[in-house]
């Protein structure tokens, strides 16, 4: 009897344990909440999340965050247009095209990619792209959308790729032979069976590596120029919500209003994340239910 | 060991089994005779795997199952609520389909259980490792090559290492889950001899695909067909003059 | 039939064509990093403190500070994440209860770090009153790699076949002893090569550290965990960014830079070495 007291003790330890990362996934809400919410005693959600002027210093201060938020967007979304091709072609290649010894050289090279600190490229951005975009635009400065637009790419290849690449890999061998023998080329039978099959593998893919770009910081901070204004061309600089937290939060006074709204701007970046994210699942976990043979 | 009447070491009573809402086994009473060879068989999906692993609680280790019914180990209820699973596992070994080594040196593998349960004498374990190969008739083949891994070994070989494992814990009874049927048919023969060594000083059950196998080695047989226990008679009498005309059908190849 | 064939081989061309664009952009990043900084690494570079506003001297406690940083983190992270992996892939009924953990688990992995950096913020530095110190750093790092941990720990466990396990509880050993002699053990080089992509991802973030542990110079190197520190990632951010010196202290930059990325990126090789060892020689 004492043994199966002792099994269940140990059980009881272990779930305490894991239990423990959903306890931390709530105090961040809780945190957040409570350095944030007071923000809202000085301005309504509406003006908050809506509002055009971000001038937080200034007497009287405004707190509209709807610059950051488009900056946000615009970054994430011109990044997307350069990263998702590369990371799902690349994808491909690995996982259809390339031969074992490529295979062995470029599964790493992306996980290197993926490892390197963001602020070695944020610097790379700051010290080679930007004066490089300069010169060759004529601009009055290099820290612009394209330029962190290109950076962000680059962080969010890897998680695209490699996502993608299990979600080609777990496609059956099957559906591939099926098509080849059917007489269909090695083209035709990736882009109609192969990629469909794998599709919404590629989704939650994509999907993740927005959510990767959205949230990443030092890139944003260091290379998008800063300024708090919605952009009107994509040489303009911007001020991604990331940015504007890592750039205020130390100068911000302790518990003021200025203080609460970088909180607050934290609250609307961990929710557009956490939504990512939940669709990420949702697209994951339906897929595993039906399985791939439903088209 | 306390005397059970009959002879009989372990007796199931009533059983019924499910997987989820699935019925596996249906209202299924036997016996079994001690220091006797007794074997279950039956098509695929039958059930007596099932129940095989009914009769050491390995089935609690699955999700989602669900035992009505009795099944007595000395005079005991094994699905009594204040019985350690862990405790039963012990006195009734278990031997899989497939031989499952544990990546270690073949000396580790006999010796992990009775480690575990408090044998430290190096002496002590040395002995038991001689002892638990030599039964399994593995010691001669291994006994210059104890520290090498067991997964070195062939199949037949390996198989043999989870048989003198089981014994080294000192069961009474001894469960065999289609233990030949990954393996060639030269090792297939000396594990078959094995068993009729074996059965002097335990009770073996043992699952089998394969009739003929049953027929040399068992002195009981029982023919289970879509979770029920159709026919359970001594051997001899149930392949040369079965009762059910279901039996019948299977021995002679009719469906299975 | 032609253009069956044209459509193909342009189709082949750009597939290689996006492989090689990112292989050369890690690898032209690398030689330009490793150019442009070894003319900054010497013995002094790396064993002495900055001087004279931090235009001279060497990075020695910004190395020190992201090690103690990181060891912190792992020392957090690690038995943490091991433990709920076990508990979610040995013990738990998959039911609603692990699926919402598992969910949470992901949601962690997806939530920005420099949201990590205000929980830290508003958790250790504010209402816990550590201050701006290396606990609060490390605890900070140590959360956000519990999920990526948690991960690798699961895939881990998952890769020890079934098996194992019921031969041992077949013997009649208990769950407990064989989760700790048989999965663990099995489990422990998956479980190690996770946990040192982990120690690779601690090691470069700035985000999390800038409010809870960082500091744009000490005098003196920290003597407790309740000291602020310096750390070579926020160090490249301010040398670049804030400092008054920008183009005079390029070359420390670039230096630092590239201690930094070398720091990180052997981390990240030694993982990968160590896993596919692993996957050659595994017997099952």
């Amino acid at each position: 009897m004492s043994r199966k007291l002792k099994e269940i003790i140990i059980k009881n330890i272990f779930f305490l344990f894991a239990l423990i990362s959903i306890f931390i996934l709530g105090l961040i809400v809780v945190f957040l909440f409570r350095e944030g919410l007071p923000i809202f005693k000085v301005v309504s959600v509406k003006d908050f999340i809506f509002g055009n002027e971000w001038y937080p210093t200034y007497n009287p201060p405004d707190f509209g965050i709807w610059p950051l938020i488009v900056g946000s967007i615009i970054v994430t979304l011109f990044a997307s247009v350069i990263a998702v091709p590369l990371g799902v072609l690349s994808a491909i290649y690995i996982s259809e095209i390339a031969p074992p010894l490529m295979k062995e050289i470029l599964k790493p090279v992306i996980e290197l990619l993926a490892g390197l600190p963001s602020v070695v490229l944020g610097f790379f951005g700051m010290v080679v792209l930007a004066p490089w975009l300069q010169e060759t635009f004529d601009l009055p400065t290099g820290l612009n959308i394209v330029n962190v637009s290109i950076i962000l790419a680059i962080m969010a290849v890897p998680t695209i790729s490699s996502i993608s690449e299990d979600a080609l890999y777990s496609v059956p061998r099957e559906f591939k032979e099926a098509s080849y023998a059917l007489g269909a080329t090695r083209f035709e039978t990736i882009a109609k069976v192969i990629v469909p099959a794998a599709l919404s593998g590629i989704s939650t893919a994509v999907i993740l590596g927005m959510a990767r770009a959205i949230g990443e910081t030092m890139v944003v901070l260091m290379v998008a120029g800063g300024a708090a204004a919605i952009p009107e061309s994509i040489f303009d600089s911007v001020r991604p919500m990331p940015a504007s937290i890592a750039a205020e939060m130390g100068e911000a006074p302790f518990r003021s209003n200025h203080y609460h709204a970088l909180f607050a701007t934290g609250m609307v970046l961990f929710f557009i994340t956490l939504f990512f994210n939940l669709i990420a699942d949702y697209i994951s976990t339906k897929f595993k239910e039906v399985g791939s043979g439903t088209l | 060991m306390v005397a059970v009447q009959n002879n009989n070491i372990i007796e199931t009573r009533n059983i019924n089994f499910y997987y989820g809402d699935f019925k596996a086994l249906t209202n299924v009473t036997m016996e079994f005779e001690q220091n006797k060879v007794t074997a279950l068989i039956g098509p695929s999906g039958c059930g007596k795997s099932t129940l095989l692993r009914l009769l050491n609680r390995m089935n609690d280790l699955i999700d989602g199952t669900r035992v009505e019914g009795e099944v007595v180990f000395e005079d005991r209820n094994i699905y009594d609520p204040d019985v350690d699973p862990v405790e039963i596992r012990r006195r009734i070994g278990m031997v899989f389909q497939k031989p499952n080594p544990f990546p270690k040196s073949i000396f580790n593998n006999i010796t992990y259980g009775p480690k575990l349960i408090g044998v430290k004498n190096k002496s002590e374990l040395e002995a038991l490792v001689e002892q638990s190969l030599n039964q399994a008739s593995l010691w001669n083949e291994v006994k210059d090559i104890l520290g090498q891994s067991a997964m070195m070994l062939s199949g037949g070989q390996q198989q043999r290492v989870c048989i003198a494992r089981a014994l080294a814990m000192k069961p009474d009874v001894l469960l065999m889950d289609e233990p030949t049927s990954a393996l060639d048919p030269i090792s297939t023969a000396k594990i078959e001899e094995l068993i009729e060594e074996l059965k002097k000083d335990y009770t073996i059950i043992i699952v089998t695909h394969n009739m003929q196998q049953a027929a040399r080695i068992s002195d009981y047989t029982g023919f289970f067909y879509l979770g029920k226990l159709i026919e359970y008679n001594l051997t001899e009498k149930l392949f040369t003059n079965p009762e059910v005309s279901q039996t019948e059908d299977y021995i002679t190849g009719r469906f299975g | 039939m032609k253009w069956r064939y044209f459509k193909q081989n342009l189709f082949l061309g750009v597939v290689r064509l996006s492989a090689l664009t990112i292989a050369i952009s890690l690898g032209g990043f690398l030689f330009y990093i490793f150019v442009n900084g070894l003319g900054a690494i010497s013995w002094e570079f790396l064993t002495l403190p900055p001087r004279d506003s931090m235009t001279k001297g060497g990075i020695m406690p910004a190395i020190l500070g992201t090690i103690y940083l990181t060891s912190g983190a792992i020392i957090i992270a690690l038995p943490l994440g091991v433990v709920s992996a076990v508990y979610l892939n040995e013990y738990a009924k998959q039911g609603p209860v692990v699926r919402i953990i598992r969910l949470g688990v992901n949601c962690l992995a997806g939530v920005p770090s420099i949201v990590f950096g205000l929980f830290g913020l508003g958790l250790f530095v504010v209402f816990l009153q550590f201050g701006s110190c290396i606990l609060s750093g490390a605890l900070t790092l140590g959360f956000l790699i519990l999920p990526t941990i948690i991960g690798a720990s699961e895939e881990a466990l998952k890769s020890v076949p079934q098996t194992f396990r019921e031969a041992s509880l077949g013997l009649g050993i208990s769950k407990w002893h064989t989760i700790l002699r048989i999965v663990l053990p099995n489990a422990l080089p998956g479980i190690l090569t996770g946990s040192i992509l982990g120690i690779g991802r601690a090691a470069g973030e700035t985000a999390p550290i800038m409010f809870t542990a960082s500091a744009f110079f000490t005098a003196k190197l920290p003597t407790s965990i309740f000291d602020e520190v310096m750390a070579l990632p926020y160090h490249v951010y301010v040398l670049a960014t804030a400092g008054t010196h920008i183009e005079e202290t390029r070359q420390i930059q670039y230096g630092t830079v590239l201690v930094l990325v070398g720091l990180v990126l052997s981390i990240d090789l030694i993982a990968i070495v160590i896993r596919s060892y692993i996957r050659k020689k595994k017997r099952w």
